[in-house]
Order: C-alpha cells, then structure tokens, then sequence
C-alpha cells in the first residue's frame, strides 16, 4: 500500500468561453475522489493545455468546452499530444457538445465524452476502470 | 390584522400540529426536509403570524412608488407588456440580421445581440485566439462593416437593442453610435442597454480582458459620456444572470449583484457624477430559474432593496433613480439535453415567474440550447412562450398578484435578509471590488455550485429526464454553422483593412493611447476609431497595452 502514486488529471477549458462552473464541479469532484487535480484556468490555448499536462506529468486530460469550438479545439490537442511523444495521455472531454458530433471525437481518439447530465460518481468510476498512472 | 386575530392564530396552532400529526400518520410528509432550488428552508404552511411585521405602506406601497416592492410602474403591463428580446447572434452578421428580421416578423419587441466570443473579449476573427471560435457561439463583429450588415434595414430610431457586450463594450456602443448616424439618427433619439458590467465577469462569466481598476474606467467613461450625449441609453447591465448560472443561489445572486451595482454608483460619484444624472440609466439583469414562488420573491426584494440603497445610502432625490428596472433571461442552467421538450415547460414556469415578479424585458430561452445555438424553430417556440402568457393566460392583468400572500411575502422578506448580511459582509470587507480580489463571492459560488451538483446526483433534487423518469430521446435537429461562414468572415476583415485610410486608423489608434494615459474620457475617440474602420482588436490591443491583462486565478 501507499506505493502506487495517484492518478494525475488535468482539467483544461481551452478556448475564449469563460463557462468553468463543470470545469470547477469536476475538478472538486476527482479531488475529492482521491486523485491529483491540476486546473489550467481559463482561456487556453491547445499548446498552452498540452504543455502544461506534460510539465504536470498527467495521466488523463479532461477538456471542458461550451462554445461549440470542440470540433477545432479537440483534433488540435491530440495532434500536439501525439507530435510531443505524449499520446498516451488520454482525453476525455464535457459540454456542450451535439450528440452527433461525439462519434467523431472518438474517432480521433476521445476516450470517453460526458455531457450534462452526467453524475460526478460516473466519470469517477470511469477514470477508476480506464486509467492506470503512466510509467 | 388585530391583536386578537393573530391572538386566534397563535391558538390554532395547537390544533393544527394535532391535524398535521394525524394526516402525517396516514400519509407521511414526501421529504424530511422541503427546501427552494436554493436550499431555502419552506414550511408547511404559512399564515398571518409569518408576516405580522409586515407594514403595506413601509414595505409594498403602491406600483411606481417607493419601495417598488409592487413595480416600477402605476399601470405596468395594463400598459404596456413587457418587452419581448430574444438573444440572437449566430454566425455572421448577414445570418444574424436574418435572425433579427425573422423574430421582429414574429412579433419580438427588441433586439438582444449575442456576440462570439472573440468580440468579447476583444480579439478580431483573424486572431490565433479565435481558431475553431468564429460566429459559433454569437455573431462575430470586427469592425463598423459587420455592424452595418447586422442592423441593416432596421430601423434604430424605432427599436431598441440591448448589447451584452463587457470588455469591450465602449467600442461596440461607438459603432452602433456611429450605425445610427450613418441611417440619419441622432444619437440623443437611440435607446438600449450595453451590459458593460465588468464586476461579474470576474465573479462569474469570465470574460477578461483589463484588471478591475481600468475596466471600470472604462464603464465610467460610457457611464459619464451617455449621460451627456446619449441620453436614452442604459449604460450598465448591472447583471445576476452570469452569476446564478455560475451555480449562486437566488439570495447570492441578489446580493452580489446589488454589490456589483453599489460598486459603480460609487465609482461614478467619485468621478464626479451626480448620482441623479446618471441612475436613472443604470438597469439589471436576473435570472429566472425554476423555483416559482422563489424566484418572484427575489424579483420583489430586488426592487426593494435597491430604493432603498439608493435613497438612503447615496441620498439619489428622483424615484427614478430610486428604480430598478431589469431585464429577465429564464435559466440556460436548468434546461437539460436529456428529454429536450422538457424545456418547454421549463422555459413557460420561469418565465411566469419573471411576468409575476414584474421583469421589463424578457428572453426565454430555446428548447434546444443544452447542445447548440438555438434553430429558427426553438427560437420561435421560445417567442410564442412569451405571447402566449402574455395574451392568452391573463397573467399580465393585474398589478403583482401575490402580493399579501403569506408565504411570498415571507420569502420574500427572507430573501431580503439573508442579501443584506451578504451585503454587509461585503462593506467589511471594503466592497465588491476587495472582495472579488480575496475571491470571496467566487468562492461562496463555487460552493454553491458544488453542492448542488451533490444534491442532484444523491436525488435530493429532482431534474426530469436526467435523475428521474429517465428514457431514452431520439436526437433533435440542432443549428450547426456553415463552415464557409468564417471564410467570408475573414476574407471581409481582410478588405475592410485594405479598403480603409491606414494612416486615419493609425492616428485614431494613436489618440485612444494618448488619451488612456491621462483621465481624459476615451469615448469620443474611441467613436472616431470605429468610424474610420478600426477593428475591435486594434482598439482593444491599445487597452490592453496601456492598462495590462488580467487571468482568472482558476480557483476551483
């Protein structure tokens, strides 16, 4: 016991919307869960999240957009993820975002999408099942 | 009420807990506990004793006398209904100018511009900052030509256009100013509302551009310059919306606002400002969200307790300053995507409950905006909401209908004070403005948020469709943007830029830098800067060069 180190996640808002209220309800939700929460604060830009989640050495980075960018904004970071040799930092995503557009987030990669509606218990569960802490 | 009534009632009581006691036995209560959306404690039942401070002169009065706790108006919707502003910006300025023609066809009374994100926080369409951004969540505005297309064929001396516009809410005034001129209306004859409310974009929605200081120089300046120059326009959209939708509660949101607004009557009256001059032409903004009785009861306080903020703590002499006017957006926040039609019936209770507590505009929003911009045809649900309460149901027939009931008065009273001990530990703390940089009012949201979320997942609180009567719902049909639509956006940026006086623009640019330096108002050359084609950008570049940027801290 203790040897394991926890799961690190990095909640992101990339893009201009200012709407962090799930961004900041998950981010209590996973801490108080027991994992390690890095919150990158607002008004990011996809090389500022991905430069931060490999400087925070993070396991899983869950994105949070309500402006209807994700389907610029998601490709663009698993992109750098993958040029920066740190594609096996999974994403998940939350928002708004059209159920028609989710299959096509997974396509590129998305692991999972959680949009309104969706209880803190499940995406802890989920993290719990599908994420193990890197190396 | 006597003596010996409340004498009689006091006495009942005793046979009432026997009645209850009883009925309790055979059928126990639903809850342990009954509480409003925001946690408010709710009793059984309420009777003359919940009210017996109540005095009618002190506390009601009459509609269009202080307190105001009746409305703003002796006749109010016996007049006129209120007015019908759906938010509407979707893509370009070409598809929102359709959009606004389309719901003035309908029978909307004003217009409300959405703007995309970028315009908000004061970058153009071609910024690295605007990828994946342009025209998705609002319209996008980069110079004086998008605005000319947005208002084109709309008459600005018969209408009236509310802006939610902050940071760069000086320049998006200038070009409407300049829009006006341009189809030969003065400016002294426009009328609408920029929210200009820096205050709760800290607090809450987060759109950032200046730290708190300059930002409210900033509204000062349209504050002071409307108040001379462009006499009809509300100058703050002193706003709870953004506020209750970061997950405050209803008292939370009541008192933080008030905050917000006794902040800016302070910040004008030390520019100088007479607080008459300039009141009368500050408005509100709340939410209406889904707890009825709870929701008009906030209404009424807030009309309350801003005379008297108003009259007694800053001595403003004409009622009119004593008012608080506002505007009502029923809450995005309780709609859910699960079961979309539910926000129908959503949609009508909240914004009954924002006729009842006596709103003078109203949006209502659209059943389909948990996952987009609304369609043509949510949008047009959502209008025919509004007339339908408002034509059909006779809930605009008489004047504040639950006034003298018990139990809204109660709440209503309740509400009142819990704001006041908000608003107090505010004072202490030296204001709104010390208390957003200690993160106070975020915090207290934040936790807010946090519990209510908790409440939902244990099923302490009911949403249909997503942790009761839960099926499955065939997808609904949602807007989804022309990608071509940021193509025309940009090549149109681009020709604008050629197309202009280069060295004008530059030298305009050159005046706002200079004059941002001193104390001199900056909106008579922020308005020459958008009449030669700056572009909000260029103009915000030069803001955030002389005053410096602020980050939200990213507390959580």
């Amino acid at each position: 016991m203790g040897g394991e180190r926890k799961i690190r996640i990095l909640i992101a808002k990339p893009g201009l919307d200012g709407h962090d209220r799930g961004a900041r309800v998950i981010a209590r939700g996973f801490r108080d869960a027991g994992f390690e929460v890095v919150y990158t604060g607002l008004h990011q830009t996809p090389e500022q999240i991905v430069a931060t989640a490999i400087q925070e050495d993070v396991d899983l980075i869950g994105l949070s957009i309500l402006s209807g960018a994700h389907d610029y904004l998601f490709p663009r970071i698993i992109e750098l993820l993958k040029e920066k040799g740190a594609a096996d930092i999974q994403v998940i995503g939350g928002g708004i975002i059209p159920d028609t557009d989710i299959p096509k987030l997974e396509k590129i990669g998305v692991k999972a999408v959680f949009t309104p509606g969706t209880r803190i218990e499940e995406a802890i569960a989920w993290v719990r099942k599908h994420v193990k802490p890197r190396g | 009420m006597s003596k010996d009534d409340l004498t009689r009632i006091r006495q009942g009581r005793r046979l009432r807990k026997r009645d209850l006691e009883e009925a309790e036995s055979k059928v126990p209560p639903r809850s342990h506990r009954f509480s409003t959306v925001s946690d408010l404690e709710i009793e059984a039942l309420y009777t003359p004793e919940d009210v017996k401070d109540l005095d009618y002169s002190r506390d009601l009065g009459f509609p269009g006398r202080y307190p105001f706790t009746r409305g703003i108006h002796p006749s109010m919707y016996r007049g006129r209904l209120w007015t019908m502003r759906m938010f509407s910006g979707l893509g370009g300025p070409e598809e929102t100018n359709r959009r606004f023609k389309y719901l003035l066809e309908q029978g909307e009374t004003g217009l409300s511009v959405a703007f995309h994100f970028p315009t908000l926080m004061g970058y153009d369409s071609d910024s690295p900052m605007a990828r994946g951004e342009v025209g998705k969540c609002g319209v996008a505005v980069d110079t004086l030509r998008d605005m000319e297309i947005l208002l084109d064929g709309i008459a600005l001396d018969r209408v009236t256009t509310s802006m939610t516009i902050n940071p760069p809410a000086s320049i998006l005034l200038a070009m409407y100013i300049v829009v006006a001129e341009k189809q030969g209306v003065d400016r002294r004859q426009i009328s609408g509302t920029i929210q200009n409310d820096m205050l709760k974009e800290f607090i809450a929605q987060k759109t950032l551009m200046l730290p708190p200081g300059p930002s409210i120089r900033l509204i000062v300046d349209t504050v002071e310059f409307c108040t001379r120059e462009v006499p009809c326009w509300n100058t703050i959209s002193v706003s709870g919306y953004h506020i209750r939708e970061a997950g405050a509660t209803a008292v939370q949101e009541l008192a933080f606002t008030l905050a917000d607004g006794i902040a800016y009557v302070e910040a004008c009256i030390e520019r100088g400002l007479g607080v008459d001059d300039f009141a009368p032409r500050l408005s509100f903004f709340f939410d209406s969200h889904i707890d009825f009785f709870e929701e008009i009861s906030k209404l009424r306080a807030a009309r309350r307790m801003w005379a008297k903020i108003m009259k007694d703590r800053f001595g403003a002499r004409n009622p009119r300053s004593w008012m608080l006017r506002f505007h009502t957006q029923t809450a995005g926040v309780s709609l859910t995507a699960q079961q979309p039609y539910n926000n129908v019936v959503r949609t009508t209770v909240e914004a009954m409950a924002a006729v009842l507590g006596g709103t003078q505009s109203l949006h209502t929003n659209a059943l389909d905006e948990t996952y987009a911009i609304p369609t043509e045809e949510a949008a047009f649900i959502a209008l025919r909401t509004q007339q339908i309460l408002a034509e059909e149901t006779g809930i605009a027939n008489t004047i504040d209908p639950l006034a003298g009931s018990y139990f809204v008065e109660a709440l209503t009273n309740r509400i009142e004070h819990d704001a006041w001990q908000y608003i107090g530990k505010i004072d202490k703390m030296g204001g709104m403005v010390r208390a957003i940089e200690r993160g106070y009012p975020q915090a207290e949201i934040a936790e807010s948020a946090y519990r209510y979320q908790q409440q939902i997942d244990r099923g302490e609180k009911t949403l249909i469709g997503v942790n009761r009567y839960v099926t499955e719902h065939p997808p609904i049909h949602t807007w989804h943007m022309d990608p071509a639509i940021e193509k025309r956006q940009l090549e149109r940026l681009r020709a604008v830029k050629e197309a202009r006086d280069a060295a004008l623009v530059e030298a305009c640019l050159r005046k706002i830098r200079d004059a941002a330096l001193t104390k001199e108002n900056l909106m008579p050359y922020i308005i020459d800067a958008v009449r030669a084609y700056a572009t909000v950008q260029e103009i915000c570049d030069v803001f955030r060069e002389v005053f410096g940027t602020y980050r939200d801290p990213g507390m959580f």
